[in-house]
């Protein structure tokens, strides 16, 4: 039971992790793009590129390049995250109407006030869903760290795998399954309150 | 609340965008006095709405110089400009996201006024675009007909009772009664604050209904500025004889108020009575229905008759 406690620390703490710099790159990436028209079609191509590597094989890329443990984890997974928040932000910016920013501009908001007032409220259903998917997504692969040493409740399978214990894989199954459906079910809640507040 | 309008003098103002070797506004002046309604008429493109947007500086002109009061518009920062100035557009634009309330309020908002001062405003306006303050205000936009949201983008745009009002075919997405209420609104709105008005439309006969003075655009440029009746009267190209329809003499009828075509009191005898501030359009329905003579009155009292002769002369005389 203790260890089961261990595992899930060590899971949500690497999950939590690669979320957090995910959006501190994902966000700004996303706002640069929608921002610059000429970028946005390449960008955009790129990230649809991306969306589609399996986390496997990120990291078997990463692998070599900066060893095992947390790190690489945390970078295989950070590398994950990137796209769907980015182009969350992305799109959920270039979605506020232009009529609507035209107006915010006519009556005397400046830029800053336009993307405080105008834009985040208005894009932030579809930033959110972004985050979410990208959240997912990380709880789910983030199994994949155990095979290289960074821990997790993918501990259980590489062990059931190892000791051909098949109960041992579905247990840690079952309890990636139920922490993905988790942060699934939480997050859509904190989006409700959100926009509840908007 | 009066705060009255201000004097806008437009002066050679050229606008081109880049990546287009037309110029979208080539060489405009125009000088608005405090509170008249300039109306800008002409075709898609012609750039009513540039010339507009240079105004409030949504757009910058690559040279001339646009003085509100006297002041260059350029001697402000923008964001304190657009804040005196209310700006109405097509699409709405209302926030989404906020309500109705919050809508209105918004500039008084960006002013830093007080909340009890600005709920105490928004309830004011909405009374005003006739739409019940607490029916209304906690409302989202999506909540809302077309013609109302309309009415709430004109209530946020007079919200700090701005002395210059732009309006850029504000009530192009909406029904032809609910237009007319709308334009009846507008001119009153106008009456009672004395705001001076740019609006903007391809409609002829709103052009015609609302303006002191239409300005008739084409490629960039003024064609001609004119009183309604004169640009009917004497239109200055072919051109704008054609936009306005100007042949038709029906169209004049109602920019002629029949205490200027009628004559004295006479004691010739009279079937029906029509108040001096009609127009001889409303009189001509009275003589197509077999009336031969109206008295014309001023609040009830008798200040003189029209007939239809008279009607040909006060038409007449226009072309002359
Ligand atoms: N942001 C822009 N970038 C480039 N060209 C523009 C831009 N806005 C307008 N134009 C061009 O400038 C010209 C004038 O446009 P404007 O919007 O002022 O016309 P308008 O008279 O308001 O037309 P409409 O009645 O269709 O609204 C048009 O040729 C238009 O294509
Ligand atoms: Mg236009």
């Amino acid at each position: 039971m203790i260890d089961l406690l261990v595992h899930v620390r060590d899971h949500v703490t690497l999950s939590l992790a690669a979320l957090a710099v995910a959006l501190a790159i994902g966000v700004p990436a996303g706002v640069a793009i929608a921002s610059a028209p000429r970028l946005r079609d390449v960008s955009l191509a790129a990230i649809y590129v991306a969306r589609v590597v399996p986390s496997l094989a990120v990291l078997a890329i990463m692998l070599p390049l900066v060893g095992i443990g947390f790190a690489p984890s945390l970078a295989a997974l950070t590398l994950l995250a990137i796209p769907p928040i980015a182009l969350g932000t992305e799109l959920g910016l270039a979605g506020v109407p232009e009529a609507v920013r035209e107006a915010a501009r006519g009556l005397g908001m400046s830029e800053r006030e336009v993307r405080r007032r105008i834009d985040w409220p208005l894009a932030m259903p579809v930033v959110f869903g972004g985050v979410r998917t990208a959240a997912v997504e990380v709880v789910a692969s983030a199994t994949l760290a155990a095979f290289i040493g960074g821990g997790g409740l993918g501990e259980y399978i590489v062990n059931g795998i190892e000791a051909n214990d098949r109960t041992e894989t579905l247990e840690g199954a079952v309890a990636v399954g139920i922490l993905a459906l988790a942060t699934q079910a939480l997050l859509t809640l904190a989006e409700r309150r959100l926009s509840a507040f908007r | 609340m009066t705060s009255g309008g201000a004097a806008v003098d437009i002066s050679d103002v050229v606008v081109s965008y880049p990546g287009s070797d037309r110029r979208a506004v080539d060489g405009v002046s125009l000088e608005a006095a405090a509170g008249e309604l300039v109306v800008l008429l002409g075709p898609s493109g012609c750039g009513k709405s540039t010339l507009l947007r240079t105004i409030n500086r949504l757009v910058v002109p690559d040279s001339g110089t646009i003085r509100i009061d006297g002041e260059d518009v350029r001697s402000s920062p923008p964001e304190a400009l657009r804040r005196g100035i209310g700006y109405v557009i097509q699409a709405v634009g209302l926030f989404p996201h906020m309500s109705v309330g919050r809508n209105v309020g918004m500039v008084p908002e960006l002013l830093g006024w007080e909340r009890a001062r600005i709920d105490a405003r928004v309830d004011d306006l909405l009374a005003l675009v006739q739409l019940d303050p607490a029916r209304y205000r906690g409302r989202l936009p999506r909540e809302l007909s077309g013609g109302e949201q309309q009415r709430v983008g004109v209530a946020r745009a007079i919200a700090a009772e701005p002395r210059v009002l732009l309006m850029d075919e504000p009530f192009g997405a909406v029904d032809a009664i609910v237009r007319l209420a709308l334009q009846d609104e507008t001119l009153r709105i106008h009456r009672a604050l004395g705001t001076t008005i740019f609006f903007v439309t391809h409609d002829v006969d709103e052009a015609l209904r609302m303006a002191d003075r239409i300005v008739v655009m084409n490629a960039g440029r003024i064609v001609q500025a004119d009183t309604p009746l004169r640009l009917l009267s004497h239109p200055a190209t072919p051109y704008v004889e054609r936009l306005m329809d100007a042949g038709d003499a029906v169209r004049r009828l109602r920019l002629i108020a029949v205490r200027d075509a009628m004559r004295a009191p006479d004691g010739a005898a009279t079937q029906a009575s029509i108040d001096g501030d009609g127009t001889l359009r409303d009189a001509l329905s009275a003589f197509l229905d077999g009336v031969e003579r109206l008295a014309v009155t001023d609040a009830g009292a008798p200040i003189g008759s029209l007939g239809f002769d008279d009607v040909r002369h006060a038409i007449a005389r226009t072309v002359a």
